[in-house]
């Protein structure tokens, strides 16, 4: 079972898929759960605490804005952990929790990085791109190893 | 609620099957004897409890239609006030759009898994390239 990184890292698609094929989503949804189950950050609306954008020093450097580097303490220690990784771009939604284009940049520049298996592909507009599109991502899953190698 | 959150869970289930609907998933989910809550909404229902629980429910909810029934997990469980509607006043959640965005595309994703299963082979699809910039130029020559 590897762990596999989604982007965008929302995706109730890839989530779904990446589950569905037998393997980790490490997907943001998770790491915001983790977050506001932390005993004091409870604090409506923030869920980010002064420390986030710390941490996020090591992802992005201090001249960036502080979102990034916020956002970046979620995004971070999932790319550090993947084994895995589908790339999905152009997607016609990213806004939102995904609206930060250059934390979108940096995140797909940090896994391309990794030296993990990548598949990157377009958000499907037609019903072939999506047969396509669901086709290759499974063929990916299934390539990877169910279990992960002991070091 | 903080000393056992992380043991809790919460999902969300998107139904999008021409056999199962969202009540009958939410029957199914009544009737297991688990100690979990759930919610109905527009795509489906939102299930939050303990983290066996909530995989175990979502995998006989599941099952009912495989290929059409989609979960990921939710950070946040259905009505907590930093995203509850009830106490914001009122608006979409933070989430809703990029989930109705990607609702349309579940037809689509659905009926891939099903020929996917079978075996199916696809033709190669044609790409709706982007206009080059030659293109372009030509077309809005051919105007003036």
């Amino acid at each position: 079972m590897a762990k596999v990184f989604i982007y965008p890292t929302n995706s109730l698609i890839l989530s779904d898929l990446v589950e569905r094929f037998g393997h980790t989503p490490l997907a943001m949804m998770e790491k915001i759960h983790e977050k506001i189950s932390t005993v004091g950050v409870d604090s409506p609306p923030m869920n980010i605490t002064p420390e986030d954008p710390k941490h996020g020093l090591k992802y992005a450097a201090v001249e960036v804005p502080a979102g990034v580097r916020g956002r970046m303490a979620l995004v971070g220690p999932m790319i550090d952990n993947a084994e895995a990784a589908i790339i999905v771009s152009e997607s016609v939604a990213a806004f939102g929790c995904m609206g930060c284009a250059r934390t979108n940049e940096l995140t797909k520049f940090l896994i391309r990085k990794r030296d993990v298996p990548i598949l990157e592909l377009t958000y499907p507009r037609t019903e072939d791109e999506g047969h396509d599109f669901v086709y290759k991502i499974a063929e990916f899953l299934k390539s990877l190893p169910k279990k992960e190698a002991e070091a | 609620m903080a000393e056992n959150a992380e043991d809790n869970l919460t999902k969300i289930v998107v139904i999008d099957s021409e056999s199962v609907l969202p009540s009958d998933a939410a029957m199914q989910i009544y009737a297991s004897e688990t100690d979990i809550t759930i919610k109905e909404t527009c795509f489906g229902t939102m299930v939050t409890g303990p983290r066996e629980a909530v995989e175990r429910v979502v995998e006989e909810v599941r099952s009912l239609d495989r290929n059409h029934i989609f979960v990921k997990e939710r950070g946040f469980k259905p009505g907590d006030e930093r995203r509850c509607r009830a106490s914001r006043g009122g608006g979409p959640r933070p989430g809703f759009h990029y989930l109705r965005q990607e609702v349309q595309m579940l037809p689509t994703i659905g009926q891939a898994l099903d020929d996917y299963e079978k075996g199916k082979e696809i033709e190669k699809p044609k790409s709706i390239g982007k206009l080059s910039v030659s293109k372009l130029k030509e077309i809005s020559e051919s105007e003036l």
